[in-house]
């Protein structure tokens, strides 16, 4: 409690408990709709909303058994892997060349290549309808796989990066300097390194993917549809319990995703405390 | 000699050595720049192309030019001041009669109606009866005759503006400016000036977002940084939850809290708090509500970490030297936290201009932001040079914004991931 020693006078405290009264609301705004939401995918009523009739799974049940789901599900996958796997590889040879490379220059191609994560979704979907439309990519997996890979490798850049900067290079020269050649030297020195950040890197990208619309609602045939799309048309026509029992598959991937990166997080902060 | 011949041997490796460690040096840039090259090329074709390809459509104007291309030829040298020659009309005969099977006189009507409402009916009406090529020197008369609409200067000078290959007619459009008759740039008709309000209106949304992100935001960070690591790390799950959460799994989440027969509506009619079920949703409220729903840990995050960068020995030394808490704060404190502050308000503010998904999902008619109107226009009207012109001013705007971030949070490093 050394936060406590620091409350000398009324007034202090007073701030204090309102400080921890207004985030406490806050902290209920965040999470609260994402709770309130769960237990309403397993009612056995239609109606969104409490009291619940009675639990049960139909609303799961209803979902395993839609083409239309599953299908999105399966392309939601396909489109979060493979875009994954893209950045992985793009995003990190990039960062690796970035961390060698000495140039004025540097800064302008730093903020090009991490330009669209701030590019507005829009802009970029509209851009890409135009530019693929002619060249048959649009109503396509591949279309929506390099969409989605220039959209996601940002953030391996910036993770692996990130990992990059506290990478010590004499390792590398260590590792030439008694034979390795240097696919050796990266795969059994540089690697183990910056793997920590290459999976978050991962994490990010796949989370960006399989979060995506604004894309896929421009570029996506029937065939492509994702479970972000799916769940769009189905929130405008008629908001049906079926899409709550998505939006709980949907927060668990979210929840084991952000799971994960913690624990690679506090993995990391103990091999460098432990090395310190 | 001896000594003369050691200093020749030093010069002599010295020099080689340099240029060998000079030659090394570039050896390593260009294979640095070899491994950047694959993204660079990547992102030409999937990002920059794309854009870029947007930005010329806002320009692009050759609908009309291919259209009506001896129309334009013989209007590119009229002064624009009395009605155009009869070689100008002879020329438009030609035209019509030439392009009347290929389809292309509908696509130029398309686009020359945008600049002058029913000019589509002119040009259609006219190409329907038009029957044969006009006498030498009876085109005027002839045309004249088929719509009254020819013997006018506007019809003359709209085609003449939108003869190409370039134009302005689109971002000029997207500011509420045209092109009078004489050319010069004035205020466009009110029943099509309806872009300014929209840019207003993302604007105005995208502020009352951050200063409500700011509001919830700022207690959060200061809690999260002023508690010890092992509590603040478990409530950073409530930031960081959120944040990982689908886009849409909140948006629908806040529809079923907000509906007329939802969570909130339900549970204060059963309190007695009220008999009628308020509207929270499909208006601005819902929309400012999920929009902070959704930015709020964008807000958080760079507070957080500017605040836990922050020495409480500042605080102490305030408080030693007889500040009163309330000074001490607004004087020591909150200045420190400015960066973060500005960071954060940016971040979301850059985000919350772009907004589409959100607003169109849980806003009505009145509260839609501009990137809805840039897909509207896209993929329903196909009126492509004006979204391609809105979207010109809304990606200006951004990158002005996120060259002040970037110089903002310089050395800083950058945080978080993004969704819209």
């Amino acid at each position: 409690m050394s936060d406590n020693s620091s409350l000398r006078t009324p007034s202090q405290c007073i701030a204090w408990t309102a400080t921890i009264f207004i985030s406490t609301l806050v902290f209920i705004f965040l999470i609260a709709p994402i709770l309130a939401i769960m237990p309403l995918s397993f009612s056995s009523g239609s109606y969104l909303t409490y009291p619940l009739p009675g639990l049960s799974l139909r609303w799961y049940d209803d979902f395993i058994n839609s083409p239309r789901w599953m299908n999105a599900l399966k392309n939601s996958m396909i489109i979060g892997v493979a875009s994954t796997a893209l950045s992985m590889v793009l995003g990190t040879l990039a960062a690796l060349g970035l961390a060698q490379w000495k140039s004025p220059f540097k800064p302008l191609v730093l903020a090009f290549v991490l330009s669209p994560v701030v590019v507005p979704g829009v802009i970029t979907a509209v851009g890409l309808y135009f530019f693929f439309a002619p060249i048959g990519l649009t109503g396509t997996y591949l279309g929506l796989i390099l969409a989605h890979t220039a959209l996601a490798t940002p953030f391996v850049v910036i993770t692996v990066g990130a990992t990059l900067q506290s990478f010590d290079t004499n390792l590398a020269r260590a590792a030439a300097s008694l034979g390795a050649s240097p696919l050796q030297a990266f795969r059994r020195v540089i690697l183990p390194l910056i793997l920590p950040g290459m999976a978050s890197g991962a994490l990010f990208a796949f989370a960006t993917s399989f979060d995506e619309v604004v894309i896929v609602l421009f570029m996506a045939g029937p065939e492509q549809r994702t479970l972000p799309r799916e769940m769009f048309s189905g929130i405008r026509e008629n908001i049906s319990p079926t899409i709550t029992a998505a939006a709980v598959i949907l927060t668990t991937v979210s929840i084991i995703l952000l799971a994960t990166l913690e624990g690679l997080r506090r993995r990391n902060e103990r091999l460098k405390g432990s090395s310190a | 000699m001896t000594a003369a011949s050691l200093t020749d041997a030093d010069t002599q490796t010295e020099v080689p050595l340099k240029r060998r460690l000079r030659r090394a040096e570039r050896a390593r840039q260009v294979k640095a720049l070899a491994l950047v090259l694959p993204l660079l090329v990547f992102l030409l074709f999937t990002f920059a192309g794309p854009i870029a390809g947007m930005l010329w459509r806002a320009v692009d104007d050759r609908e009309v030019r291919q259209a009506l291309p001896q129309t334009v030829a013989a209007l590119a040298n009229w002064d624009g001041k009395d009605l155009p020659d009869e070689k100008a009309y002879a020329a438009l005969a030609n035209d019509i009669l030439a392009g009347r099977g290929a389809g292309t006189i509908a696509i130029a009507a398309k686009r020359l109606n945008y600049a002058l409402n029913g000019f589509r009916t002119i040009l259609t009406s006219t190409a329907r009866n038009l029957k044969a090529v006009p006498e030498p020197g009876m085109a005027r008369e002839t045309l004249g005759k088929i719509n009254a609409a020819w013997r006018e200067r506007t019809t003359w000078t709209t085609i003449k503006d939108a003869g190409g290959p370039m134009t302005g007619f689109y971002l000029l459009a997207a500011l509420d400016l045209t092109r009078n008759v004489d050319g010069a740039i004035a205020a466009a008709s009110p029943d099509q000036a309806i872009y300014r309000d929209i840019f207003t209106r993302t604007f105005l949304i995208g502020l009352s977002v951050t200063a409500l992100c700011l509001l919830l935001g700022f207690p959060v960070a200061y809690l999260l940084a002023t508690l010890p690591p092992g509590r603040s790390n478990l409530l950073m799950i409530f930031v960081l939850l959120p944040f990982w959460t689908s886009l849409l799994v909140r948006t629908c989440a806040w529809i079923v809290l907000l509906q007329s027969k939802g969570v909130v509506n339900d549970s204060l009619h059963w309190l007695g708090i009220i008999d009628e079920p308020l509207r929270m949703i499909y208006n601005r409220f819902g929309v400012c509500v999920a929009m902070t729903h959704v930015l709020l840990p964008f807000m958080i995050l760079p507070l957080y970490s500017s605040m836990k960068a922050i020495s409480p020995a500042y605080m102490r030394a305030a408080a030693s030297l007889g500040a009163p808490p309330l000074t001490a704060f607004l004087r020591i404190y909150l200045p420190q936290t400015l960066p973060g502050i500005g960071a954060g308000s940016l971040l979301v503010f850059i985000l919350a201009l772009g907004y589409y998904i959100t607003p169109a999902l849980v806003g009505g008619a009145a509260d839609q932001m501009i990137s809805y109107f840039i897909a509207l226009y896209t993929t329903e009207t196909a009126n492509w040079g004006l979204a391609s012109a809105l979207g010109a001013v809304l990606l200006l705007a951004t990158l002005l914004l996120a060259l002040v971030y970037g110089r903002l949070v310089q050395g800083q490093q950058v945080t978080g991931g993004m969704k819209n």
